[in-house]
């Protein structure tokens, strides 16, 4: 039906698909985390973890791997609220760092040596029901009531309040279901290349993910697709690039915020 | 062996305190987190290292030529990439995100360039040792801790004597303000990327020096104190970077020697976290900067 290669890159696009919505849904709330790498990380190892060498079936390893991501996620939105802007990024970053050094020094999941071994469970239509379950979620509270409370509190904070929207359950809701996102990506990562290494969730896979959802447009989850499509592709699309791809994409960074800093979907605001 | 441990520890910090100034100094004119200072760091280190493979000059030669390659490339920063989103009023994080980009850019340069291995400086620098009491102290970490002291001395009395200086701060106060009493802001600005890039530079010869490892990559691991040392001491105060340096650097090296060695780059992040929850605006933090 279709080869491998191409089974690959549409499994690498929907994986990436599911970790944008995880930078997208906090980005909606205006908390931008440049630390979604490390809760991506929680989940990739508790779910390899727990397939590995407990032999859960995968679906709960993944959800358990989302939610124990999501948790740490909720613990991490607490002091968010009363930061925003660079401190949350600064904020954010230091969590990513200090999680890959956990990993680096945890010796049960194989410290820095990695966790190999991981069972190969996500197959193309797992990932695509994945992704598509969560765009399914992120399309839902659009419409929403709370879709329309996240609105408010990126556009106005204070007027939001005065209107009686509770902040803090919005901003650490969104920013642990955006952990919780990150989890199951990570987890279906772990069970895709077989082998996780705490460099994989490093400040690049963060800026990555960043990428993904700046290029597409901060303001639509639509535009987070569109950006995790892109960069997950257009490296294959244009050989040659393969080698300095992340050169590719921060130069394309720098263009875009430019030429057109609102993304490639989403409104001038 | 404390007081040992505290003077690792201010030598250390001292190098911090270098890279969380040039945060800083950015931070104060543009209120902008330059997030490609620490991609700026790791070039001058590496550039300071090939001067002295190629000249066999010391580290004096590798700390200026350092310093001069990294101011060229801040300066080049801002012309080509922050520069233009300014001059279109974007969102207020677009120029962030660019830095992004570039650092990320810089950093894959770097590696094509020097390769992803480790390298560390030749070793004709290391030399003697005195014994102090119950101190030990190397040649090496006299040039580290008298570099950055006297680099830290000079920027006070740049900022505090020179007519450059004292526009530097007027422009960091307000930039409307200082335009308007004729301040030129955008070289002020020109200027403080290049003296804040130049410091990045030096320090990264000195972490060169003191690790005797430099790879591509340390860009992010040291950036990320630079900033954690910049956010205690609070955005765009010069004083509080030199200070938040120095904590950040005795607090790390006092965790390794009496708690856990392997996780020493996570200390300085749990000290920025507790900083952030207790004291968001850092430790001499003013809330006139807080939107950033």
């Amino acid at each position: 039906m279709i080869d491998h290669y191409t089974e690959s890159i549409l499994i690498f696009t929907c994986i990436n698909i599911v970790l944008a919505i995880s930078l997208y849904l906090p980005v909606s709330a205006g908390l931008l985390s440049l630390g979604q790498g490390g809760f991506m990380a929680i989940g990739a190892y508790l779910s390899a973890y727990m397939t590995t060498n407990y032999g859960w079936p995968f679906e709960v390893a993944l959800v358990a791997g989302g939610l124990a991501a999501g948790f740490i996620g909720l613990i991490v939105g607490i002091p968010a609220l009363r930061i925003k802007g660079v401190y949350l990024i600064i904020m954010t970053m230091g969590f990513g760092e200090i999680v890959r050094v956990f990993f680096l020094n945890f010796e049960p999941t194989g410290s820095a040596s990695g966790l190999g071994g991981i069972p190969h469970y996500t197959t193309l239509p797992v990932a695509a029901f994945v992704a598509a379950l969560f765009l399914f979620l992120c399309f839902q509270i659009r419409g929403s009531r709370i879709g329309r409370a996240i609105q408010a509190v990126r556009e106005d904070e204070l007027a939001a309040e005065v209107v009686g929207i509770n902040l803090t359950r919005i901003k650490v809701g969104v920013f642990g279901l955006g952990a919780f996102t990150a989890g199951v990506g990570g987890g279906l990562y772990a069970h895709y290349a077989m082998f996780i290494e705490p460099a994989q969730f490093g400040f690049h896979r963060s800026a990555e993910i960043f990428i993904m959802v700046v290029l597409g447009g901060m303001g639509n989850f639509l535009g987070a697709t569109l950006g995790a499509i892109a960069v997950t592709v257009l490296p294959e699309l244009l050989r040659g690039l393969q080698e300095w791809r992340m050169t590719f994409f921060g130069t394309l960074l720098v263009i875009m915020m430019i030429v057109r800093p609102w993304g490639l979907i989403g409104a001038q605001r | 062996m404390l007081m040992q441990q505290i003077l690792n520890g201010v030598m250390l910090g001292s190098t911090y305190a270098l890279i969380a100034l040039g945060y800083t100094l950015v931070f104060g004119v543009l209120h902008l987190v330059h997030l490609a200072h620490g991609e700026v760091f790791m070039i001058g280190a590496f550039v300071g290292l090939q001067v002295v493979l190629w000249s066999g000059g010391g580290s004096l030669l590798a700390i200026v030529a350092a310093s001069v390659a990294a101011a060229v490339i801040g300066m080049l920063i801002y012309l080509l990439t922050i520069r233009p989103i300014l001059a279109r009023k974007g969102h207020f994080l677009a120029p962030m995100i660019s830095t992004i980009g570039i650092g990320i850019v810089l950093q894959e340069v770097a590696t094509r360039t020097f390769g992803a291995e480790q390298v560390g400086f030749p070793n004709r620098l290391e030399a003697t040792a005195w014994h102090i009491g119950p101190v030990t102290v190397t040649s090496v970490q006299l040039i580290i801790l008298s570099v950055s002291l006297g680099l830290m001395a000079a920027l006070h009395i740049f900022v505090t004597r020179s007519r450059m200086g004292m526009a530097m701060r007027a422009a960091a106060e307000s930039s409307v303000i200082s335009h308007t009493l004729g301040i030129r802001t955008d070289r002020i600005i020109l200027l403080t990327f290049a003296i804040a890039s130049a410091l990045g530079g030096a320090a990264g010869v000195l972490v060169g020096l003191s690790f005797n490892a430099i790879t591509p990559y340390m860009g992010v691991d040291m950036g990320i104190k630079g900033l954690a040392a910049m956010l205690l001491g609070g955005l765009g105060n010069i004083y509080g970077a030199m200070i938040g340096g120095m904590v950040i650097g005795v607090v790390e090296v006092i965790s390794v020697a009496y708690l856990a060695s392997s996780y020493r780059d996570a200390f300085a992040f749990i000290v920025i976290i507790a900083v952030l929850a207790i004291r968001p605006r850092g430790i001499f933090g003013s809330t006139h900067h807080v939107e950033g």
